[in-house]
């Protein structure tokens, strides 16, 4: 039977039809509200005017949001740069097998089981100052530590919580990455005399190419929306040190009702985010282009 | 390059009771510097197990292996300067072909212009030279293994050069070729090549010795021609050939010898007692019947192989074939037919270990 000959049969959308109602309602109508928002000046629910670009415009204008976007993509580069060696560093060093590897295994995993808004209060009191173990222990070192009081602690303070709470994440798709390496790879650059840092250089990272750029999108994304843990954390301070994109746009759509611009900046937002996968994913693909053209491993 | 003395034993279980629990039963052998060797057996008999041994990417449970009289049971393949080649490509994917050839050479740190002679050398004998500035993660698989080949050939100091099933996903075209060419490169290079193998043709054509295997237990080591005219065990005899050895079951009692309630009169002393006869279907003549010393057989195939005729017959409940050559004149199906059992040729057998 040839594929080409197949006959044509119009039910088959009926099939789609639930996926399609689900998506409708879980993201196009959702994200529609959000353009029709963006579009017109809503006065009160009965009189709204349409203003076209206005609102874009505004928000692009917006010095506090180009703090927010600066602080954003630090913060975001910061956490890359920091979070992948790190996961890297844990995964090679976590044991192959056995009962030692599952139980290491439960314990990395720990913190990705903890509720963000829960990680935003551990790491309140572990850093406050009176009680807390870490700002208690930074003022007997006599560093003046406070991270409701000092710019750069606050932001120190909700970077390191996140290398915390998400380092295992990309330590166990690197692991992942690291067990399906076959045997005779780690035999063969015994027989090669390679060093460790030859295993590592020209075996384990390719191999963990593809895990290690899911790791790296997860991680970019996530950051680049990040809200609750700084929110219980500083709540966006002092001043607007660790105000995020995502907390700016609450504050203008929830905390001023400035629906508009906050529907305006919302699709923004997502434009900026799709655009950085966009361009991450391609980079990423472009490294191992020749890997991908050879089909047995 | 080296001697290699093995006297050891080897279990992957901690605490090995009984045969079973060991991949190698206690052996005892030596490898000649500069010998062509293969390792035969079918899959799970401890070949690889053997192999790894040597190289030293397993210490051995118990005994010790020897590099030209030195102690090396617990040398790191480094240490050894051994190479070798697995059964699958083993290659880095991000480096070029050249610099995967390098790899080894470079590692050792071998001075660039002796790294660039030799990768050029190794390159032109696999007729890789037009393909060493490619990736080599984007070739296919058999010229994949043809670079972890080459791997394994480009350093002219090593003690040996061992194979595991190098050949399994080459195509069979090209496994000739690269088969003699290896044989080519130990002419040349007069390297120590160990060659591990399931494959019988392989082993018998690229080695000068051949050690067969079963059950983890070095069976026989012998010339091509040993293993085929006088095997030492009867999984040797019936391992190697197409079709084996025939067996038949025979009993001496007072000096004469019963095959199949037949008197025969071998040409030879045998102790009394169970025995076993051994031809093989080459030497199996097929005589009318009746005739002096042979067994009455009943024919109950015959099979155009090609470049040989196969006659299956029966002899008192026991199935032999006989080759004929592809222009004799074969007998019908359920002809009467006498078969010449006897024979300088033939071997026979006691407890399934050859004794005359």
């Amino acid at each position: 039977m040839s594929v080409t000959t197949k006959p044509v049969n119009q039910k088959a959308w009926f099939l789609i039809l639930p996926v399609f109602i689900c998506v409708a309602f879980s993201a196009i109508l959702p994200l529609m509200t959000v353009v029709n928002y963006s579009v017109q000046d809503i006065i009160s629910p009965e009189r709204r005017v349409f203003v076209g670009t206005e609102w874009f415009a505004a928000v692009m204008r917006d010095q506090d949001l180009h703090a927010a976007l600066w602080n954003q993509l630090k913060f975001s580069l910061a956490v890359l740069l920091l979070e992948i060696p790190l996961g890297i560093a844990l995964a090679l060093s976590m044991p192959a097998a056995g009962w030692k590897a599952s139980a290491t295994l439960v314990i990395v995993a720990l913190s990705l089981l903890i509720p963000w808004n829960v990680v935003g209060t551990i790491w309140q009191i572990f850093g406050r100052a009176d009680i807390g173990l870490m700002g208690a222990t930074l003022q007997r070192l006599g560093i003046e530590y406070s991270y409701t009081g000092d710019a750069l602690h606050a932001w120190l303070t909700v970077l390191l919580m996140d290398i915390w709470h998400w380092t295992p994440l990309v330590a166990l798709l690197a692991y992942a990455g690291l067990r399906s390496i076959p045997d005779a790879y780690y035999q063969a650059a015994r027989i090669d005399g390679a060093s460790k840092f030859a295993v590592f250089r020209y075996i384990q990272l390719p191999k963990m190419r593809g895990v290690l750029m899911i790791a790296v999108l997860l991680r970019f994304m996530d950051s680049f929306m990040i809200y609750t843990e700084p929110f219980v954390l500083t709540g966006g301070g002092p001043g607007n040190a660790t105000t995020f994109l995502s907390q700016y746009l609450t504050q203008k759509a929830v905390g001023q009702f400035d629906l508009g611009p906050a529907a305006a900046f919302s699709l923004i937002y997502f434009l900026i985010i799709l655009l950085f996968c966009f361009v991450l994913y391609n980079w990423m693909q472009r490294l191992g282009q020749t890997e991908k053209e050879g089909g047995h491993e | 390059m080296s001697r290699i003395d093995l006297d050891l034993a080897h279990s992957y279980k901690p605490n090995p009771k009984e045969d079973a629990d060991y991949a190698l039963l206690p052996l005892k052998m030596s490898f000649e510097d500069g010998g062509a060797y293969a390792l035969l057996g079918p899959s799970g008999c401890g070949k690889t197990t053997m192999l790894n041994i040597m190289s030293g990417l397993l210490v051995p449970s118990h005994g010790s292996v020897k590099f030209d009289g030195q102690d090396m049971t617990r040398a790191t393949p480094q240490q050894r300067n051994i190479a070798q080649v697995f059964q699958f490509p083993v290659i880095y994917d991000t480096m070029t072909v050249a610099e995967n050839l390098a790899f080894p050479l470079k590692n050792r740190k071998v001075p660039a212009h002796q790294i660039q002679a030799r990768v050029g050398q190794i390159a032109e004998m696999l007729e890789m030279s037009h393909q060493l500035d490619m990736r080599a993660a984007g070739l296919s698989a058999d010229q994949k293994q043809k670079i972890s080949l080459g791997r394994g050939l480009v350093r002219p100091d090593v003690s040996a050069v061992l194979f595991d099933e190098p050949l399994t996903v080459i195509d069979p075209h090209l496994k000739w070729q690269l088969r003699r060419k290896l044989k080519q490169i130990h002419h040349e290079l007069k390297l120590t090549l160990i060659y591990v193998t399931h494959d019988q043709v392989e082993a018998l054509t690229f080695a000068d010795q051949v050690v067969v295997m079963t059950r983890g237990k070095v069976v026989q080591m012998g010339t091509p021609e040993a293993l085929f005219e006088q095997p030492a065990h009867t999984f040797v005899g019936h391992f190697i050939g197409s079709p084996g050895m025939n067996f038949l079951p025979a009993n001496v009692t007072d000096g004469a010898l019963n095959v199949g309630g037949l008197g025969l009169s071998a040409d030879r002393e045998l102790p009394a007692g169970d025995l076993k006869l051994g031809i093989r279907p080459e030497y199996l003549r097929l005589v009318p019947v009746g005739a002096i010393g042979a067994l009455p057989a009943t024919v109950r195939q015959v099979q155009d192989i090609g470049t040989y005729l196969l006659v299956t017959c029966d002899v008192a409940g026991q199935t032999l074939k006989a080759r004929l050559a592809p222009d004799a004149t074969p007998p019908a199906v359920g002809e009467r037919v006498g078969l010449q059992v006897l024979g300088e040729h033939t071997c026979y057998y006691k407890n399934e270990e050859l004794m005359a």
